[in-house]
């Protein structure tokens, strides 16, 4: 090695330089890699076929039955995330003993857990062997490879995403607000509803956006739990699974309607967040 | 000396911290009470307690000859029943509602032009009725704290707590702020309690001075008397230090 004081002005700043450029090269080849990794998957769904193609293929019988049956048990378990979902986040956000933290951590669990075994845990809760099995059978109630088997796991599934983003919310919430309110005559429901709500509208708007969108895509706990029974439990990831092995036009078709509504949902929650 | 309006003989539990305050205030006193102390004496704490929103573990709290509160006979009046104004340290607007939904809010059992008529009023009350159509984030310290009074004022209340009124502003118009809300309350003429640490303040609202420390009352008085013979070490460090802006 040089002096350190004539490296400094000859050979020093060199090998910087070529650092830098190697740093920068290694940096936007492993970078390509992955954005190559998520790009090329979506323009080979879009780029391999033609607008005629996709509409034949939207055109089979198993397409419309789908795609109403994935709207409206998608919607009730929306419904049931946010109906259930805003006052057990609203109970979350205000307790901070342990317990109460781990309920928190618990319901989050669906988030992390394969729905493989999302399946089988619904089975063997809500299944006619299942923790609930005799009390349901006893009232003549039987939830597997039903409408409601699907909505139960889309519920399971979606949850975690929307308590969550209504916790966060809720903790944020400058509690003087709250306390104004009470000052001024308002119950305690009328402030939840005339001041909580609105203030904490965006952020729950993108957690049930969130929630929907999992519940949209909900493949592995529905297939074990309600089957894949064209017409009453058959959702569009189930029958995307069903026409790969038939018609992969079908496939491609309903796999572009959930590209577009999936990434119509992402704008909508980025620019809803921003805002 | 005629019945206090506001009538408070509390104790509470805040953390670690047990406040115990008593304070009365006669009807149609013009001049405040001011709680000062260092920060965590229990100052917030005990307006907390008047308001309701934390529940002492012993005392009384009685307005106008209600009951708010009595451990003893088992009332505890909620508080939206209490019709106590508050005015919290950063005004707490609405953010999602304009100037004068704020002000409306807390208007109630009247149809929609009676309460927005009522809520101009408020706002003219304090000179701020120009800003009626503007959001909160539009507005100065100063006019959110306008707009933040005549919201706590709008619906009639029987009391009004203030707490640290003046510390979220900037000391270029402290002063002028400082002024009007003096003369303001004076005019109102309503039981006022005011949680400080500024000096200038105490001196400006002049009323009676409760010195809270570690949440017990080491003196009250006049603030001349205070002044002239502080008790306690906050009190003496309070009057020695220079005038405040």
């Amino acid at each position: 090695m040089s002096d350190p004081v004539s490296g400094a002005g000859g050979a020093r700043p060199r090998r910087r330089r070529v650092e830098g450029l190697a740093w920068s090269v290694a940096g936007g080849g492993l970078s390509a890699v992955l954005l190559l990794l998520v790009a090329l998957p979506v323009a080979g769904l879009v780029f391999t076929t033609s607008p005629a193609a996709l509409w034949q293929g939207l055109r089979d019988p198993m397409v419309a039955p789908a795609l109403r049956l994935t709207l409206a048990t998608t919607m009730a378990s929306l419904a049931l995330v946010i109906g259930c979902g805003t006052p057990l986040a609203w109970v979350l956000a205000r307790r901070r003993t342990r317990a109460w933290r781990f309920v928190e951590t618990f319901v989050q669990l669906p988030v992390v857990l394969p729905p493989a075994v999302a399946g089988v845990a619904l089975l063997l809760a809500f299944g006619r062997r299942g923790l609930l099995g005799p009390v349901l059978a006893s009232v003549g109630v039987g939830l597997p490879f039903t409408r409601a088997a699907v909505v139960l796991a889309e519920t399971f599934v979606g949850a975690p995403f929307y308590v969550q983003a209504a916790i966060a919310v809720f903790r944020r919430l400058d509690p003087d607000i709250l306390l104004v309110a009470r000052t001024l005559g308002a119950s305690r429901p009328r402030v939840f509803f005339t001041v909580v709500i609105p203030i904490a509208r965006a952020s729950l708007a993108g957690g049930a956006a969130m929630s929907w969108a999992r519940a949209l895509g909900e493949f592995g706990a529905t297939l074990m739990f309600a089957g894949n029974l064209g017409g009453r439990t058959q959702t569009l990831p189930l029958a995307i699974y069903t026409a790969l092995e038939s018609d992969l036009r079908t496939a491609q078709s309903l796999s572009i309607v959930l590209l577009v509504v999936a990434f119509a949902l992402l704008v909508t929650i980025r620019l809803g967040t921003r805002a | 000396m005629t019945a206090p309006a506001l009538d408070v003989d509390v104790t509470g539990r805040i953390g670690d911290l047990t406040v115990e305050v008593t304070l009365r205030i006669s009807a149609g006193s013009t001049v405040p009470t001011v709680i000062v102390g260092p920060n965590g004496a229990g100052k917030t704490s005990a307006l907390m307690m008047i308001l309701g929103a934390l529940t002492p573990t012993r005392g009384r709290v009685a307005l106008d000859d209600v009951c708010l509160f009595d451990a003893t006979r088992g009332i505890d009046v909620p508080i939206e029943e209490r019709r106590i104004g508050f005015l919290p340290q950063r005004y707490a607007l609405f953010p999602h509602l304009d100037v004068l939904a704020n002000v409306a809010y807390g208007i109630v059992g009247e149809p929609p032009a009676a309460r927005a008529r009522r809520a101009s009023g408020a706002l003219r009350a304090l000179g701020v009725e120009g800003l009626a159509r503007r959001r909160p984030q539009e507005l100065s310290g100063g006019e959110a704290q306008r707009v933040g009074l005549a919201r706590a004022l709008a619906h009639g209340p029987r009391a009004l707590l203030l707490d640290e009124p003046l510390a979220a502003l900037d000391v270029a118009v402290r002063r002028d702020v400082r002024q009007f809300l003096v003369a303001h309350l004076r005019a109102l003429a309503i039981p006022t309690v005011i949680v400080t640490h500024d000096r200038a303040d105490a001196e400006a609202f002049d009323g009676e001075l409760l010195v809270l420390e570690d949440g017990v009352i080491g003196q009250r008085g006049t603030l001349a008397e205070v002044a002239a013979r502080p008790a306690t070490a906050f009190a003496r460090t309070f009057f020695a230090s220079e005038r405040g802006p």
